[in-house]
């Protein structure tokens, strides 16, 4: 790849930066109520299950991109469902579906005529090259609408991820928006694979919530970090991957988690110099929490 | 106490409660009137969460009735009038929240699906003041002590003014002066005319307050009537009685329940 031009200047770049930058707002917008029900792992799952979507698309002719939300999101409902039984085989069950996603979309991929090696790599890691127009709309209208239902329900899910029997006796629709959850994490999948790819991009839900967790306390503040660790994440890993010529999603989330490691030392700094009261970095940490350097 | 006056607030009538594939309340027949603060007191495993859980709507009942305010559960559906306090094991989850995200939860019983105003500022602001914890409003709920996040979930529950208060086991877990706090805070609730229903082991603190307590083991009520002296505040299971259970034993022995 010719490193001296500049990427924005090819179409597949453009292309891959505007779906990178949706991926990173949505999938820790998403991601954040998951990692609040301690359901980190769904996504995980979920990318297995829509690999057996991609190769539907691939055996029928269709856009892969719209076959995997079918099947990822009917995943999701039935996720859901086998979660609100409570049935103690649930676990197992879900185990279940998510081996046989994967090895059935690895079989289908197989079978199909242009299925390669290269091919199936690509939906695993993401790949620069492989978002095309017609991909690129349905991400965009995925990742829009996603970020729009959750400004309208966000308040109403944060209640229910928090304490599921109190939202119940309040009156609020307590399993439809558990499925509206689990259906966002499903479209939040396949909104990522062509970027992030079926296997990491769950990372770029869960790892952003976990950076932005190691710097700031409340949930709206954790929404707000995570959804900046997740651009800069996102975008940056496809734009090092331009030079470095190597599967976007290895290096968004490498990215993602030296995020973590960064956060997590500048955590253990901000918290030591508060406990030990005012410090030379300590500036940084009113600068960060506004509101607690007038209580001191 | 005014048994007389208006609607029960609560009327179970014969009922009978499943949980986890076994009976775990049998026929119990309660009535709560307005203003009266009702203690569930029982062992493990006596039914006196699944009875709360059921008159909160969160368990069905297998047989038998409910009315809260005069209606039928079936068709009851004023649940602002109704707060409900969960046990402190769901005050923290995943992602870290400040005491006022929480306390503002408790809101969307007014507000549903519409955005909050500042009435509802207001009313949430108004919880916390109660409480004691408005100037915690921007900490984490994870970094508070167990009393203060008994009384945040209690904020939560108030951001709707309830007639009714259910809390289930506020004292579980909770340091001696931090139930003295708790009592504080339900005596004001109570001097304001709200009805409380509080499942507890023991009383401690909160006796006082209590105008009437339902003993329960093995899913039924066993006595219903003066809360038990503070001297006798240990109520245990006679069924699973062991040694340092004496105390239980004879005051369930004193009250001819066996």
């Amino acid at each position: 790849m010719g490193a001296a031009v500049n990427p924005l200047s090819f179409q597949f770049m453009q292309l891959a930066l505007v779906s990178a930058l949706l991926v990173g707002l949505a999938a820790p917008a998403v991601g954040v109520f998951l990692v609040q029900r301690r359901l980190a792992l769904m996504g995980d799952g979920l990318g297995h299950i829509a690999l057996t979507g991609v190769a539907l698309g691939f055996l029928l002719g269709t856009a892969p991109v719209l076959t995997a939300v079918v099947v990822a999101v009917l995943g999701a409902v039935v996720i859901e469902l086998v979660r609100q039984q409570g049935r103690t085989s649930g676990d197992v069950a879900l185990a279940l579906m998510f081996y046989g996603g994967i090895a059935g979309g690895v079989l289908l991929i197989s079978l199909s005529s242009d299925g390669s090696n290269a091919n199936l790599l690509s939906y695993l890691f993401g790949s620069l090259t492989a978002v095309s127009p017609t991909d690129a709309v349905v991400i965009a209208v995925l990742a829009v609408g996603l970020l729009v239902v959750l400004a309208v329900v966000g308040r109403q899910l944060f209640a229910v991820c928090h304490d599921e029997d109190h939202a119940k006796v309040m009156g609020l629709p307590v399993r439809t928006l558990n499925l509206l959850l689990a259906v966002m994490a499903a479209l939040t999948v396949t909104v990522g694979m062509r970027v992030v790819g079926l296997l990491l991009v769950s990372a770029l839900m869960v790892v952003p919530v976990a950076t932005a967790q190691q710097l700031v306390r409340g949930f709206a503040a954790t929404v707000a970090v995570s959804l900046v660790a997740g651009v800069l994440a996102a975008v940056g890993g496809v734009l090092g991957s331009y030079y470095a010529d190597t599967p976007p999603g290895a290096l968004i989330v490498v990215l993602a988690l030296a995020g973590f490691a960064l956060a997590t030392l500048v955590g253990a700094v901000v918290r030591r110099n508060r406990a030990g009261g005012p410090a030379p970095g300590d500036d940084d940490a009113r600068a960060r929490r506004p509101e607690e350097a007038t209580t001191r | 106490m005014n048994r007389a006056a208006g609607e029960p607030v609560v009327h179970l009538r014969h009922a009978c409660v499943a949980y986890d594939g076994r009976t775990a309340v049998r026929d119990v027949d309660v009535r709560v009137d307005a203003g009266e603060v009702v203690a569930v007191l029982g062992a493990n495993g006596s039914g006196k969460s699944t009875l709360v859980k059921a008159v909160v709507g969160l368990l069905p009942l297998a047989a038998g009735t409910l009315e809260l305010f005069g209606t039928p559960r079936e068709r009851f559906s004023s649940w602002t009038r109704v707060g409900y306090v969960p046990q402190r094991a769901g005050a923290t989850t995943g992602v870290p929240a400040t005491v006022r995200e929480v306390v503002a939860t408790g809101r969307l019983a007014v507000t549903r699906f519409r955005r909050p105003r500042a009435v509802d500022r207001d009313a949430v602001q108004r919880a916390m003041e109660v409480v004691g914890l408005a100037d915690r409003a921007g900490d984490s709920v994870s970094t508070l002590s167990g009393g203060q996040q008994q009384r945040v979930l209690i904020a939560r529950a108030l951001t709707c003014r309830p007639e009714l208060l259910v809390l289930d086991e506020p004292t579980a877990g909770v340091d001696l002066a931090s139930q003295a706090v708790l009592a504080g805070t339900l005596a004001e609730l109570v001097a304001g005319g709200t009805t409380v229903v509080l499942v507890a082991h023991e009383l401690g603190p909160l006796h006082p307050l209590i105008t009437r307590a339902l003993t329960m083991a093995d899913g039924r009520v066993l006595h219903d009537g003066a809360p038990p002296e503070p001297d006798h505040l240990h109520v245990h299971d006679p069924e699973h009685a062991h040694p340092v259970h004496e105390v239980g034993e004879s005051t369930a022995a004193a009250w001819g329940l066996r």
